[in-house]
């Protein structure tokens, strides 16, 4: 049965193309685009370069928004480091001050930090995790004694 | 109906099952009919039992009964009627008893309606059905039971979270389990096939209408949540690869793979053990996205229960389910008859490609999706795998893809003649020159007016290819109009649907390009009487005032967007408060032509300066994402009502459907 040797031939080498694929393009796909998460802490020990996207996390510091026109400036804290954020947009509807967010963005010389997205959860109790590891990271946790609700405990396909 | 009733109805409908998986699986080692015929009334009991612990949690939902847990979380006095009904399935117990609900009837209209089956196929893939219906139903009893009471009772719920209060929310969980659950059918049809030793085309045709059923239900689904995501967010977008999206994705990839694969062995018993695997994959990644969704593992922009025992549970379950059933494959797929012999170049070798394709997508996509879990357990720090990095994998990707859709179906099976089929399609070419140049005129040259022009391009190619073939089918140019109506009428079904989904996968795919090449965002503070320009739309801030809803507190702006000095259109955004729980939510307000959408958000102003933040965007082709999938699905089910998917079927229907032919 030499055809059907062609075949299974044929079914391996396609499959060896499908898999060399895939490989090639996560492996360019990862080299830029994995963005990796910092607190204030850690931003405040390395320097990164500058346009690297990065995302933050930590809790609004009370006190510290301030809006002009469309753009937002505050600061984020992880109960032992701060850093400052500017924002152009609308924030998200949970946003406020004391709650916990995550910003996508970039570090400018300045050293502030602009973000492009800032993701704060669609549910008030809710402790971003690593946000909660930031700040358990800084010695300075108050135990879960929020309960987690389940606000939006459902299969939403969802975004910010 | 009470509470303890329906709690009952479940605690019973588990035995159900049990009896269910192993009974008939004895009886069908043994051959024993007596034993195999448990399967049918087990199932039709078990949808009873299920149906009724359904009922009465929804009966608790309309009555607002507060000693229901459950109820006392998830709703409120004042909800509207469909948001009480809609909250059943918006909260974590009571979507997996809606699961357990659809596989329960799924498996009772396989009892019911399955009198050709094979009876020993049956039995096995109704014991299959079983066992996963055991596990999920302990799953419900032991950790996410809906019917735990309260005392006290309280006055007043909790109410559901406004974001789910949302008609395009209310139906988007039951179409997704539809989805995830008609997967189950052909998984179980797998594990039986297997575990018979035999796949066959009366298998694949039995197999297929599930799969179909399915597979329009998941594209409707998770259309219906990136339309929810598109218009109730206020973020102007439509996808995100957000973990919780991605979820319900890769199973869509792969089951888009199913569908195809079963067609190469119905019609030429080919391909056969990997058809087995796609369905043992699918359902299993089915699994995965209620894992991924339900455990709260994943850092997600979403915000949903996590509870670790809930999750190691589903993780228990699913090692089960995909260890045991890959097991079986290892052992029992070599000793499958081999299939039939294709060439290279052949209408199989097409059907192949796409499901390569389609299975690297799912597999990239999976990959980066599980990624930061991996990235966690390994110690590489804690990090995010975003858009671009799924962006750069399926793009490239789908392009090939799209190009093979307009030339697979018309290769012959077997055997076929490439340059034949691509001397059949110059006209389509031609058209993909003249809508590539169009496109390109009317944007302009810089490289994302390129990218999206070909993305367009792209898009003419699958659908001038799919008419094409459509109308070489019937002859479109070639018979007299009664002629012409008797092919288009005789043409099976299954075609049309083809050519219909593609057609609506054309459709997606200029909304997709068009909308990423040519969307326009403005961000501005603006106060009564101002006026902004967004792609032609003069846009007039009228003012905001407060107003009152149901159940809400809302500042509603008014703007009025003309074109052109053409006739002005109201837009209202609204910012909402919501009473209980209190939450303040964004009401994008949208006014859609037929080509595209002008989206406006209204933002928070500056206290007490009467100016706010305002977001408007211009949204390109993005109905025409909703146009696409609605064709898709539609497609879908033109095809599912092709007469040989009834062959199982009172054989009566089939005479009738016959004398078309003439």
């Amino acid at each position: 049965m030499a055809k059907r040797k062609t075949q299974r031939l044929y079914f391996i080498l396609l499959g060896g193309l499908a898999v060399a694929t895939g490989v090639a393009l996560v492996l360019t796909a990862f080299e830029d685009s994995i963005v990796f998460f910092y607190s204030p802490t850690e931003i405040s020990q390395q320097t990164l370069s500058p346009g690297q996207r990065i995302r933050i996390g930590g809790l609004v510091e009370t006190g510290s928004v301030n809006a002009e026109g469309e753009t937002t400036t505050f600061t984020v804290t992880d109960t032992a480091e701060t850093l400052d954020i500017v924002y152009r947009g609308i924030l998200p509807d949970l946003f406020r001050e004391g709650q916990g967010i995550v910003a996508e963005g970039y570090m400018l010389a300045s050293g502030v930090f602009q973000a492009s997205d800032v993701l704060a959860k669609h549910d008030e109790t809710y402790m971003p995790p690593e946000v909660a590891d930031a700040i358990k990271a800084a010695g300075e946790w108050r135990g879960d004694e929020a309960p987690q609700q389940e606000a939006m405990s459902n299969s939403a396909t969802a975004s910010p | 109906m009470n509470p303890e009733i329906g709690h009952y109805a479940l605690a019973l409908a588990l035995p159900v099952a049990l009896v269910q998986a192993f009974v008939p699986l004895i009886g069908a080692t043994r051959r024993d009919a007596a034993l195999m015929a448990v399967a049918g009334p087990a199932a039709l009991l078990q949808m009873l039992l299920i149906g009724t612990a359904f009922a009465a949690l929804t009966q608790a939902f309309i009555a607002s009964d507060f000693s229901v847990m459950n109820v006392y979380q998830n709703s409120h006095t004042a909800k509207p009627l469909l948001y009480k009904i809609s909250g059943v399935w918006g909260n974590h117990e009571g979507s997996l008893l809606l699961w357990v609900a659809i596989l329960a009837v799924f498996g009772a209209a396989v009892a019911a309606f399955g009198a050709a089956l094979p009876d020993r196929l049956k039995a096995r893939a109704l014991a299959v059905q079983g066992m996963i219906g055991a596990g999920f139903l302990a799953f419900i009893l032991f950790t996410s039971n809906p019917f735990l009471r309260v005392d006290p009772t309280p006055a007043q719920g909790l109410g559901l979270n406004p974001l789910l209060q949302d008609p395009g929310l209310a139906f988007h969980p039951p179409m997704l389990y539809l989805g995830y659950v008609g997967f189950s059918m052909a998984f179980s049809f797998a594990v039986a096939a297997l575990l018979e030793g035999r796949v066959d085309a009366a298998w694949a045709r039995w197999v297929r209408p599930w799969t179909l059923a399915a597979w329009s239900f998941l594209t409707v689904g998770i259309g219906l949540g990136s339309w929810w995501a598109y218009y109730e967010l206020g973020w102007g977008g439509w996808w995100f690869w957000d973990p919780v999206e991605n979820a319900s994705f890769i199973p869509w990839l792969t089951g888009t793979a199913l569908l195809h694969s079963a067609i190469v062995v119905e019609k030429r018993e080919a391909l056969k053990s990997w058809t087995i695997l796609l369905a043992i994959i699918t359902f299993s990644l089915s699994l995965l996205g209620t894992f991924l969704v339900r455990s709260g593992i994943l850092t997600s922009v979403h915000a949903f229960a996590s509870d670790p025992t809930r999750g190691v549970f589903v993780l228990v379950l699913l090692a089960i389910a995909v260890g045991g059933s890959l097991t079986l494959y290892a052992i029992k797929a070599p000793k499958l008859e081999p299939g039939g012999l294709f060439s290279p170049l052949s209408r199989e070798s097409g059907l192949l490609l796409n499901n390569l394709f389609l299975a690297t997508a799912a597999a990239t996509v999976l990959l980066g999706t599980l990624y930061p879990l991996i990235a966690e357990a390994l110690e590489l720090g804690t990090l995010s795998v975003g858009a671009p990095y799924f962006n750069t994998v399926f793009v490239p990707l789908m392009v090939p893809l799209v190009l093979l859709m307009g030339i697979g179906p018309m290769m012959a099976w077997k055997r076929s003649d490439l340059a034949g089929v691509l001397g059949r399609l110059k006209g389509a070419l031609v058209g993909v020159v003249v809508v590539f140049g169009i496109a390109l005129a009317l944007s302009g040259v810089d490289i994302i007016d390129i990218a999206g022009s070909a993305g367009i391009a792209l898009a003419a190619w699958l659908f001038f290819a799919s008419l094409t073939e459509w109308a070489g089918r019937v002859r479109l140019f070639k018979s007299s109009p009664a002629d012409l109506w008797k092919r288009v009428s005789s043409l099976p079904r299954a075609s049309h649907g083809m050519t219909i989904a593609h057609l609506g996968m054309a459709v997606l795919i200029v909304g997709v390009s068009g909308s990423s090449a040519w969307k326009q965002e403005n961000i501005l503070t603006m106060g009564a009487g101002e006026t902004v320009t967004v792609a032609g739309f003069d846009v007039t801030f009228d003012g905001a005032e407060l107003i009152r809803g149901p159940n809400y507190e809302s500042v509603q702006g008014t703007f009025s967007a003309t074109r052109g000095g053409g006739k002005a259109v109201t837009l209202k955004p609204e910012r909402r408060v919501y009473d209980q729980p209190v939450q303040q939510t964004t009401e994008a307000a949208i006014h859609t032509t037929f080509w595209a959408d002008l989206y406006i958000v209204l933002g928070d102003g500056p206290a007490d300066t009467g100016r706010y933040v305002v977001r408007a965007y211009f949204e390109p082709f993005v109905p025409f994402l909703w146009y696409g999938i609605l064709m898709m699905g539609f497609g879908g089910l033109v095809s599912l009502s092709d007469r040989r998917h009834r062959i199982g079927a009172p054989r009566k229907a089939a005479a009738i459907a016959e004398p078309i032919k003439a």
